[in-house]
């Protein structure tokens, strides 16, 4: 099958690729890159105005199968990812039981194989049953498919198991995707510490809960030389450490999600559940930094963190919600706006949402060389929508964007070839 | 019907905090309040004015005083009250707060008190029912019928609120009366201060336009009201201070610290007190201590904002 992406905008940050071109696609690969191709193909799609680029990748997604199939299950969240221009992801570990042996990475693939949708790329946990005492079997998480561990959902509060984790894992290669949080200082809060807390009375946690954990696993990824990846950074003080490290030489990776550079924990206010995650929206001052730090490439990565929960778990008392919301098929319009607002080019919103991640997990993608593997994401950056409740593809509605009008969407996702996204629309099993 | 010129018409069917009322809004509840206090002192202490209409007091937390005010104003009013306890969350009993409320609203209830553990818990419910809800605490957010009789028990002894001098003593992170307590006076043009320690003075309180303290005997010989907060014995555990002894000899009022008031200082407590902790027994019953008083005025402020909300259109 051959296929042809004419007229659009090719943005392929790791070959420096920013203007028109052609894109052919043969045999699941990039066959051939240039300008006005004419090829005899089987199909052709005009990508007139839009942006074409290598398959996004969302390195930090929960999609709760096994065990809490009513949020989300692997074929209802690749579908979200799809909706929302992903090519591959990472479902973290915290399902029940946790996903720390290789029989829990190989359903993940199976499943992900069986439903040939597009890429599912398992985290495995760090510690069993992500209690943060005993390391479980890197190596036979990577033979069932792990491309990553982490405990996401919970911090490894020990710092010698830490320690030994990033230690251990050099022998694998693989990273271990931090989510930092000291729990005395968390100590039961549910928002972000500050005015906002103190009017709603709800217990704050303070923004220095993850700078103290992100201070500390800095020292840590130096003394081992082990892959350290930050998770969701949300805070100012975290951002300030990291910028220090990194120009000091420390060689750790960092993500951030949509909601810390659009929201505020003024977004609580009235006690609204869909604006609870961890960790907590802040001030605007941390918006502003998170921006900085996207702009300067102190981030490197814009993943999502969605979490979906069930309508009637966040239809609840404040503090007895759950933490979590969606962000599978908000992401790409959300970070446009950062390209409108001239904080990321294209070329650097592509960077964060494919290639980086495609670098840090050593996927091989995330660029559109010749030869290369053909994820490729078509997206109409000036496509107006709205986000409405019975519109969205994954299984949980949980998000502090409904109603929101956004611009830009993607139209044509091909993931190694087979096209899973046309003109908006999943398209299911083409081979 | 038309409000007279010059007064508030009420119009809410909830009292979910004082943060949302306006300052016409709280004058109108103590004014209510001043005339139905006329009717506990009577031989028969009733009025028709809830004839016919169900209250539920819906109590999701301990509570002896508070539920018994409320019961006490419904019946004057003539209403009919139903009390419904549970302790613990509703999401550890397994049914949601939704389904309660929305049980008990099925019997036709006009208006639902609820005390729970939540912070929001009301403003929730207000969201999920027709019936009025009245916030009787909600967590460490508002419980602003307390703030509400505290202010009348204020301007009962002091005669007006503007200007006045009051000083919220202990736990303020803590507190549904301090933030109630807070909104209310600030509204009414009282000068706030609170005191306590360090550990238990929440984040950015400032901005709510009060002075912080650590050090209470420096503020104390400058209040016209200290109102001192309940503290709760377990506090000490979350590292919040190290003794309730070492609490006491910096926050309680002692026989020694009351010297250093103002002669015509009131003291004032929501109860229950801990006695020799927040007080000592000798000011708790003396003559400054204004607390059976508050107890008194509850009924009559319960009495009007159970009125005004059960009346309010629906």
């Amino acid at each position: 099958m051959k296929t042809l992406i004419k007229n659009g905008h090719l943005v392929d940050p790791k070959n420096k690729i920013d203007e028109p071109m052609d894109l052919l696609l043969e045999n699941g690969k990039v066959a051939k890159v240039g300008k006005k191709l004419a090829e005899k193909t089987d199909r052709e799609i005009d990508a007139q105005g839009k942006i074409v680029c290598p398959g996004l990748i969302d390195m930090h997604v929960h999609f709760r199968q096994p065990g809490y199939e009513y949020k989300e299950t692997i074929e209802t969240g690749m579908r979200a990812a799809v909706k929302g221009g992903f090519t591959g992801v990472c479902p973290m570990a915290n399902t029940n039981p946790v996903a720390d042996s290789r029989s829990d990475m190989e359903f993940m693939t199976g499943e992900a194989r069986r439903l040939k949708l597009i890429h599912v790329w398992p985290v495995g946990a760090v510690t069993l049953k992500h209690e943060g005492k005993e390391l479980t079997e890197f190596g036979e998480l990577k033979k069932g498919g792990a491309i990553a561990l982490s405990d996401d959902g919970r911090p490894i509060t020990d710092s010698n198991i830490m320690r030994r984790a990033l230690e251990y894992a050099k022998k694998f290669d693989l990273p271990i995707l931090v989510h930092c949080q000291d729990e005395g200082l968390f100590c039961g809060g549910c928002m972000n510490e500050g005015f906002v807390s103190t009017k709603l009375g709800l217990l704050g946690i303070p923004s220095e809960s993850e700078s103290v954990e992100v201070a500390r696993d800095i020292q840590l990824a130096d003394l081992t030389g082990g892959r350290l990846h930050f998770c969701h950074i949300s805070s100012r003080r975290s951002l300030e450490i990291i910028r220090a490290a990194k120009q000091g030489g420390s060689r750790v990776t960092v993500e951030t999600c949509p909601h810390y550079f659009h929201l505020t924990d003024e977004a609580v206010l009235h006690y609204n559940t869909y604006a609870k995650m961890n960790p907590p929206l802040r001030t605007q001052a941390d918006v502003e930094a998170v921006k900085r730090a996207l702009a300067d490439g102190t981030i490197d990565v814009i993943a999502t963190d969605h979490a979906p929960h069930s309508e009637n778990e966040k239809n609840a008392e404040f503090d007895q919600a759950p933490f979590g919301i969606i962000g599978l098929e908000t992401s790409l319009s959300l970070t446009l706006r950062l390209v409108e607002e001239k904080i990321l080019t294209m070329t650097e919103l592509v960077r964060k949402m494919s290639t980086a991640p495609a670098e840090i997990l050593k996927t091989g993608r995330g660029h559109l060389a010749e030869g290369a593997p053909a994820d490729v994401t078509v997206f109409d950056p000036s496509l107006a929508w709205t986000v409405e409740k019975d519109k969205i593809e994954s299984k949980s509605k949980n998000t502090p964007f409904m109603g929101w009008k956004m611009k830009g969407r993607a139209t044509d996702v091909f993931c190694e070839g087979r096209q899973v996204l046309k003109a908006g629309e999943i398209l299911k099993d083409e081979s | 019907m038309n409000a007279p010129a010059g007064e508030t018409h009420w119009t809410r069917k909830d009292l979910l905090s004082i943060e949302e009322l306006s300052r016409e809004e709280i004058e109108l509840l103590l004014q209510t309040a001043e005339s139905f206090k006329e009717v506990s002192a009577r031989e028969v202490k009733k009025v028709p004015a809830l004839r016919g209409k169900t209250i539920a007091n819906l109590f999701f937390e301990p509570s002896t005083r508070t539920r018994t005010s409320f019961e006490v104003a419904a019946k004057r009013l003539s209403a009919d009250i139903i009390n419904f306890s549970s302790s613990g969350s509703s999401t550890s009993k397994g049914e949601s707060l939704s389904d309660t409320a929305k049980n008990i609203e099925a019997m036709n209830v006009d208006t639902i008190v609820m005390r729970h553990s939540s912070s929001g818990a009301a403003e929730y419910l207000a969201r999920q029912v027709k019936a009025g809800v009245v916030n009787a605490g909600d967590g460490i957010h508002e419980h602003p019928t307390q703030g509400l009789l505290d202010i009348f028990t204020m301007k009962e002894r002091k005669k007006k609120i503007e200007g006045l001098r009051v000083c919220l003593v202990g736990d303020i992170l803590h507190s549904r009366v301090a933030r109630s307590n807070i909104w209310g006076l600030k509204k009414l043009g009282a000068k706030v201060t609170v005191c306590g320690p360090p550990t238990l003075i929440p984040s950015s309180i400032e901005r709510l336009g009060v002075e912080v303290s650590y050090d209470l005997d420096r503020v104390i010989g400058e209040q016209d009201v200290l109102n001192i907060l309940r503290i709760q014995l377990e506090r000490q555990k979350g590292a919040f201070f190290p003794s309730i002894r070492e609490y006491a000899a910096e926050y309680g009022i002692s026989n020694e610290r009351i010297k250093k008031a103002r002669p015509d200082v009131i003291v004032m407590h929501p109860g229950p007190i801990n006695r020799g902790v927040e007080l000592s027994s000798e000011v708790a019953d003396g003559p400054q201590s204004v607390i059976l008083d508050q107890v008194t005025n509850g009924v009559a402020v319960r009495m009007a904002v159970l009125f005004h909300t059960t009346m309010a259109e629906r």
